[in-house]
């Protein structure tokens, strides 16, 4: 399609599309409501279902329902919307549910400023449902970083049988710039592994290994299939023996940590010789990367580290973008969230500077600059 | 295929409900009305809530799918959309009629063709016998120690109204129950079928309820038994697979925006928009940012505007650049375009503090606060009424190109043929000469 100037919502659902997502639900909310919109035109005309939930719950009901018979599904929220999320969030990681989630971020708590931005759904997402198990999380930072990580959500989605959340907010999801969406260069479509043809019975859950990924069977294909909210075997028949219990929630946190390196996504601008990381994500990452860029000119050996993959934590990333410096500073748009993680990576003696507000407005390169020592 | 003489197998052991529970019949029930189907069991999806009811599921050696209490509904419409060939059966009690009662509402309404079977026996089994939405008035749980005060709710009653196509009250002790079931799968819009039970733990025991008092009190309660509706309505998978068979169009991309035009601009540059509702703001910005883009610049949007949205201010930021653009935030706007009164209002703050580098252009007519800013006041209002009252900002606009020259004329008017019709292009390119003059005549 060439250069054209679209808001980063739109690059959402292209994104989607793109990766073949032909269902979608969800319920009005802004400011993710335009997703809704392009959805709910684009995704019927490519022969899908999209339709408009009663309410949040049901959109994750429907989309769960149908990516267990084979489609691949998306929702869209806000931070209220993703309260309401939660309990099938739960679902979808205890059912190994294939799914993308977008949280189009808003300043909250509740209805909050509705709407201006804010990025405060950081720690909400990776702990957004009861037993604590891990999810995985992307946060684009631009327009086209919206599209390429929601085509990329879709095949980690795939790839781990599991809810993949892009995290954008009301500064990226409506704010129009300039992108080539056909230019971006995305891996191949990752479909989710299916069982053979002619086994006498599925597994819905079969695994040797905790970190293995089980083979998928569609409701509605060739094999009896099974689902449940309940802890069960690899049947998905209930148990209650603590060691089978043991087992199954060890694989679903293991697929996914066992993984974490394959699933990190940074992008890296560092400087021999710097004594200070801003590490950054998401919209505040552009005011970081003007910060560190004039603190630069000013003499300032500083490297920047932005995060892509948010959960789980591209832990080696972060850790070999620390080797050396003494200060790091992590700019983030809420009251200080992502910067717990750094706190417990940071090497002995370096010094973690946590440079947030969250006040509607971007933090500005010029915050980030005197607050972190960068001037 | 041999003829299947039941469903539900024992190798999860037998069915886990307390001796006499209506559950139990249920489940035999729905198995007879399956055999009498013949329903091919990869074909068929037993959807279950939780509560008692969500024990059985997998029992059944249909597919099944056990999701969270009150949202069944939820998944079984998430397979039937997905594939409209299945058959979905879902079981609930009346517990999950009411924490998911949207949802009840939601399916009769939109009218997809599951099958919903209640399994209702007046309270909360699994957490300790405590009130439902369908426990009977003065009917005595664990949660109503003095008599229920709280109305039931008439569940058939409910879904009809909401637009259920096919709704039936039966009980536990309808030697007929496995017909009825089997006609309510054979619907092709929602069914629902109501079956009054007993629940021997809690609600029996406590209410002194029998086979003849559960009868009794139906009659008593006034609600209706049997079929109680039976209409024809389009099924929703059909009708939305027809509507949008009907609505499918040929995706109308506009072309890319290839830059044919240079521009003088060499920083980050600010251009503030602000009027009102009903003005045009937010889509001339887009348009006049695209000028940008063919004049090979980098360009950012975003708005302002209330929540009611054709009431009050309409507000657009852009920014324009020759290099790629982070940081969005305008701290110091090159440009101030102040359009309407509700504009100013809303941007008083930062008009008072705009930097003496910036040039407000104001329309004539209005007051604008102290401002360091130099002011041009121009007749954008008078000008529009010559040309179209919705071309006020495209006036305003290129006003501003001729006066800042931050791009050619030539590109904002490539931007307006691009994204408009013939008939509005044609007005806003004749508003944007207007503009020009605007601007020269001073």
């Amino acid at each position: 399609m060439g250069r054209v100037f679209i808001e980063g919502n739109e690059a959402v659902a292209r994104g989607a599309i793109r990766a073949g997502c032909d269902f979608f639900a969800s319920y009005p909310i802004t400011p993710a409501s335009s997703i809704l919109h392009y959805m709910l035109e684009w995704v019927p005309a490519q022969g899908g279902v999209a339709i408009q939930a009663e309410d949040e719950i049901a959109s994750m009901g429907f989309c769960i329902g149908a990516a267990m018979a084979g489609r691949k599904v998306m929702t869209s929220t806000s931070g209220p919307g993703l309260s309401l999320y939660s309990e099938n969030i739960g679902l979808a990681i205890i059912g190994e549910t294939p799914m993308v989630i977008v949280d189009v971020q808003r300043q909250g708590p509740a209805t909050g400023s509705a709407t201006k931005g804010a990025e405060g759904d950081i720690q909400f997402t990776r702990w957004s449902t009861s037993g604590g198990l891990p999810i995985i999380a992307l946060s684009p930072a631009t327009v086209a970083e919206s599209y390429e990580l929601t085509y990329r959500a879709f095949n980690l989605a795939e790839r781990y049988r599991t809810p993949v959340f892009v995290l954008t907010s009301k500064d990226i999801g409506v704010t129009r710039e300039v992108a080539d969406l056909e230019a971006i260069d995305v891996p191949p479509l990752v479909e989710r592994a299916r069982v053979p043809s002619g086994l006498p019975r599925y597994l819905p859950h079969a695994f040797d290994r905790p970190a293995d990924v089980p083979p998928v069977a569609d409701f509605g294909g060739e094999y009896v299939a099974r689902y449940t909210t309940s802890t069960h075997d690899q049947a998905a028949y209930l148990t209650g023996n603590p060691q089978v219990i043991h087992e199954m929630l060890g694989h679903y946190a293991t697929k996914i940590e066992a993984a974490a390196h394959e699933i990190a996504l940074v992008r890296r601008d560092l400087q021999t010789g710097a004594d200070t990381l801003v590490i950054s994500y998401g919209v505040t990452s552009r005011s970081a990367a003007v910060a560190v860029r004039e603190a630069r000119a000013a003499g300032k050996k500083v490297s920047a580290l932005v995060l892509q993959t948010l959960w789980p934590v591209p832990e080696r990333a972060i850790r070999e973008a620390m080797v050396g410096v003494r200060r790091i500073v992590v700019p983030e748009l809420n009251l200080g969230q992502y910067v717990l993680e750094i706190e417990r990576l940071a090497p002995r003696g370096a010094e973690v500077v946590s440079v947030c507000r969250m006040d509607t407005t971007l933090l500005s390169p010029a915050r980030i600059r005197a607050e972190g020592g960068l001037s | 295929m041999s003829e299947r003489t039941t469903y539900l197998t024992e190798e999860v052991g037998p069915l886990p409900f307390c001796p006499g529970c209506g559950h139990t019949r249920l489940v035999e029930a729905l198995d007879a009305a399956l055999v009498k189907l013949q329903v091919d069991p990869t074909k068929t999806v037993i959807v279950t809530d939780i509560g008692c009811i969500g024990l059985c599921d997998r029992h059944f050696t249909t597919s099944a799918f056990h999701g969270l209490h009150g949202r069944a509904i939820t998944y079984a419409c998430g397979l039937k959309l997905a594939r409209p060939e299945l058959t979905v059966i879902t079981l609930m009690g009346d517990g999950g009629c009411g924490i998911g009662g949207t949802h009840l509402l939601n399916v009769a309404r939109r009218n997809i063709g599951i099958t919903l079977i209640v399994g209702n026996n007046f309270n909360y089994g699994m957490t300790g016998g405590q009130h439902s939405v369908t426990t009977p008035l003065a009917g005595l749980t664990s949660t109503t120690p003095w008599g229920n005060v709280e109305a039931p709710m008439d569940l058939c009653a409910t879904a009809s109204a909401a637009g259920a196509a096919w709704v039936y009250r039966a009980t536990m002790f309808d030697k007929d129950l496995p017909d009825a079931i089997a006609q309510a799968i054979r619907q092709p819009g929602f069914a629902m079928l109501d079956v009054w039970e007993l629940c021997t733990a809690y609600y029996m025991p406590r209410n002194e309820l029998s086979k003849k008092e559960l009868l009794a009190m139906l009659g008593g309660m006034g609600f209706g038994t049997g079929l109680l509706t039976d209409r024809s309505r389009p099924e929703y998978t059909a009708r939305y697979r027809a509507a949008y068979a009907a609505g499918r169009r040929e995706r109308r991309e506009r072309p890319p925006i290839e830059p044919a035009f240079t521009s003088a601009v060499a920083a980050q540059t600010g251009v503030i928009v602000a009027g009102s509702a009903g003005q045009k703001i937010r889509s001339t910005a887009t348009v006049f940012a695209e000028g940008g883009i063919f004049a090979g610049l980098n360009a950012t949007q975003k708005d302002d505007y209330p929540i009611t949205v054709q009431t009050g201010h309409s507000v657009s930021e852009i920014i324009l650049s020759p290099d790629p653009i982070e940081y969005t935030g305008i701290p110091s706007p090159a440009c101030f375009v102040a359009i309407s009164e509700e504009g100013v209002q809303r941007m008083r703050e930062r008009l008072a503090a705009l930097p003496p580098a910036c040039t407000v252009y104001a329309e004539e007519s209005l007051e604008l606060p102290e401002t360091r800013a130099t002011v041009r006041r121009l007749a954008f209002e008078k000008a529009a009424r010559q040309v179209g009252r919705l071309a006020v900002a495209t006036v305003a606009l290129g006003a501003v190109l001729e006066d800042a020259g931050l791009y050619p004329i030539e590109a904002f008017a490539a931007a307006i043929r691009r994204a408009q019709g013939p008939a509005i292009a044609e007005t806003n390119l004749r508003a944007v000469a207007s503009g020009v003059e605007l601007a020269r005549r001073g």
